[in-house]
């Protein structure tokens, strides 16, 4: 099963997964637990001749036992996936490049600052469909939409994140390897979801500069 | 675009409508409609419902609440095609859908049975707090009298904060207001919380009567007394007032605070304790039985080794950091039909065997219920396992073809896979409507109590005539799983008969 798992090429993808990963184990651990244990009781106590079930209401120690040791389980993954949770989608760190992604019906518009930084200039460019940004550096993704609620789905960078008409909500990555990655709407938004979708560029910094330079050639 | 017979919009509107037809009028009306108005009395030993004309509305609103959605598939533009979770503003503008017609009866469909689910709640309610037997403690329910007397409170209080939403979600398609458009000051994520405040209990109100529904079935084929009578009823309390503080985790990546996040995922890493108790006791249950295989049997088996994968599978999306990559994909698609299908259509399935001799008077045939359970639980797994796969691949739900994606084509051959085990899932049920009808006339006539269980149902005749038994009430001397009790000779002791004799004898 963890072979599906798309490949990852973001820096806290791996924290993603490690978690992941560590349900799955817990979870096929019990799931074999409990199935073993039924299986063996059918087998066991399957109705003979002169054989009379155990007549008992309970036990109460075992239910205690059975009530603390998965509370006990399942708090302390709550306090694990409390750490990455707040580090991909509480406090972003600092960008190194900005981007405004903006949903509608059914494209991604994606509007880069430019030069000067700022959105909202006339140094603005949006291009369609297409995220263009360097490996290895810090992007921040600020997310927006026109019409109906999409989601912004980068299933090799572990990010998904809704987009809501009337709110800027921000999402960020950090790109390990350069490549092409598809970027699909994860919301149903219309008769045009299905196929509505973008493509990330991750480029080694060299070609991201040549990039960079035949956008905006002037500076 | 894929050129297939069905169009994209048309694709939009059957997961729709398959949703909403399945939760609010297949397994809503069965397990609470029809089994709770079937069982409850005779459970209790009560001869109706506390208010029979109350419930005659109940259900003839809810008739017409069922035209009303079916009318949908024939209004100009189709059905409503925004998904059974109804997303605003998607659902509440007709030009984002191009839906106008269905999307209104949709919502106008929903606001009728919730009517209709008031007064049925109601009478529930009261009709286990008043009517119950002498004798009839709550601590002598049987545990799907207590599920859905738990169900009932759940659906009095959730599905009027449904209603309201509806109502308002109506409101800003037709009179122009703005509660979820942003054009207009509204806010859209304002519907999600008001639609899962009601769709978590719901989860909850569709799993309990099955929960309910195994715990009679195991206890009376594993001939012994339920494990941890106590626990399970007090785990379905907890349940229920955990079930109102999880909403939010549908919500974790929606743009909610994720703040609110990490609170909504200890409530619900939590709110898996219950039912962790409630499958520790099931096979507490089968501990040390004589167990017997019937039909009902191996559905109510199915339901718990079904349940505790979907119950497993939620672990995986309450880690807020995991949900971020699953969320949206097949596997909430897997781990919904491990609950709903999984769980409370096995729970179905084994009610119907299990109580179809108190029905209609006969027996249904175990061969063919034999069959009709193998062929549905190999193919259940066979259609919604894979799902688990494809989502952990990042397989988007609700996508009309997978095959635009580059990186969802190598799982390509999973979908076809899950197709066509879907197809032989549809096609194993002609089974049991070919049992129940066949069995229905010339299955053989069944005796008052052909289980040899202990709960008052099977002291009135098969099927109970109306007010249920004959000029005296039954009265209750004991719990409901009294199975091979020492001191008895037969391996069962009805509520009716005391271990005490002379007390038995004095009524």
């Amino acid at each position: 099963m963890m072979s599906w798992l798309p490949e990852n090429v973001s820096t806290y993808g791996g924290e993603v997964d490690f978690l992941f990963y560590l349900i799955y184990y817990i979870t096929g651990a019990t799931f074999l637990l409990v199935t073993v244990t039924m299986l063996t009781f059918l087998i066991v106590y399957r109705r003979r001749e002169g054989r009379r079930a155990t007549y008992s209401h309970g036990n109460t120690t075992l239910e205690i036992i059975w009530t603390i040791v998965p509370a006990i389980i399942l708090v302390v993954l709550s306090f694990m996936s409390q750490a990455s949770w707040a580090r991909i989608k509480g406090h972003a760190p600092p960008g190194d490049v900005e981007v405004q992604v903006t949903s509608k019906q059914f494209n991604w518009e994606m509007t880069y600052p430019g030069p000067d930084g700022k959105f909202g200039t006339g140094d603005d460019v949006t291009l369609e469909n297409q995220l263009h940004v360097p490996v290895g550096k810090v992007v921040r993704v600020h997310l927006r939409s026109k019409d109906v609620i999409h989601s912004f789905f980068l299933p090799n960078l572990r990010l998904k994140q809704d987009t809501v008409p009337g709110r800027e909500i921000p999402a960020w990555f950090q790109a390990t390897r350069a490549g092409k990655y598809e970027i699909p709407c994860a919301e149903l938004c219309g008769f045009g979801h299905s196929g509505m979708k973008g493509w990330l560029y991750v480029h080694p910094a060299d070609e991201y500069e040549k990039w960079v330079k035949e956008r905006w050639p002037s500076s | 675009m894929y050129d297939g017979a069905m169009g994209p919009e048309f694709y939009n509107a059957v997961f729709t409508m398959h949703a909403t037809i399945m939760i609010f009028f297949v397994v809503m009306p069965i397990l609470v409609g029809c089994f709770g108005n079937f069982l409850i009395p005779l459970m209790i030993g009560a001869r109706d419902m506390a208010f029979p004309v109350l419930n005659m509305l109940s259900f003839w609103v809810g008739a017409v609440s069922g035209v009303v959605m079916l009318a949908g598939f024939f209004v100009p533009g189709g059905h409503a095609a925004g998904g059974w979770t109804s997303y605003a503003p998607l659902t509440a503008v007709t030009q984002y859908t191009g839906v106008n017609w269905g999307q209104n009866l949709w919502i106008i469909s929903l606001i009728i049975l919730g009517i209709s689910s008031l007064m049925g709640s109601i009478n529930y309610i009261t009709t286990i707090i008043n009517m119950r037997a002498p004798g009839m403690t709550f601590f002598r329910l049987p545990l799907v009298i207590w599920s859905l007397f738990i169900v009932a409170i759940l659906l009095l209080l959730a599905l009027p904060v449904l209603t309201s939403a509806l109502a308002m979600l109506l409101f800003d398609r037709t009179l122009g207001t703005s509660f979820f458009l942003p054009a207009g000051g509204g806010e859209p994520l304002l519907w999600q919380h008001l639609f899962w405040f009601f769709g978590h209990p719901e989860v909850y109100i569709l799993i309990l009567p099955g929960m309910g529904i195994a715990s009679d079935v195991l206890a009376v084929f594993a001939r012994k007394p339920i494990f941890g009578y106590r626990a399970m009823a007090y785990s379905m309390i907890a349940i229920a007032f955990l079930s109102w503080i999880v909403w939010g985790h549908h919500m974790f990546q929606s743009g909610m605070n994720p703040a609110l996040g990490t609170g909504f995922m200890i409530s619900t890493m939590v709110i898996a304790v219950p039912s962790a108790i409630k499958t520790f006791n099931w096979l507490g249950t089968l501990w040390g039985g004589s167990i017997r295989f019937t039909t009902p049997m191996l559905h109510a088996l199915a339901f718990v080794s079904m349940f505790v994968i979907g119950g497993l599978s939620g672990i995986f999306m309450a880690s807020t950091p995991v949900d971020i990559f699953i969320h949206d994909t097949y596997f909430i698609v897997a781990h919904i039909h491990y609950v709903v299908f999984g769980g409370s259509v096995f729970a179905i399935f084994a009610a119907i065997s299990y109580w179809f001799p108190k029905l209609f008077g006969r027996m249904m045939n175990e061969p063919l219920g034999k069959i009709h359970f193998w062929l549905t639980f190999l193919a259940f797994n066979g259609t919604f396992f894979p799902m688990h796969i494809l989502g952990v691949g990042g397989h988007m739900r609700r996508i009309y073809n997978p095959l635009q994606y580059e990186f969802l084509q190598p799982l390509q051959p999973i979908n076809v896979f899950i197709t066509v085990s879907a197809l032989v899932l549809g096609a194993a049920q002609l089974v049991l409507v070919v049992n129940f009808f066949w069995s229905l006339f010339a299955g053989r006539k069944a005796e008052r109590n052909p289980w040899q269980a202990n709960t008052l149902e099977w002291t009135a005749p098969s099927p109970p005539p109306h007010g249920n038994w004959g000029d005296t009430l039954p009265v209750v001397y004991g719990g409901p799983y009294e199975y091979s009790p020492p001191g008895v000779s037969e391996d069962y002791l009805p509520q009716t008969q005391s271990r005490v004799p002379h007390l038995a004898a004095a009524h």
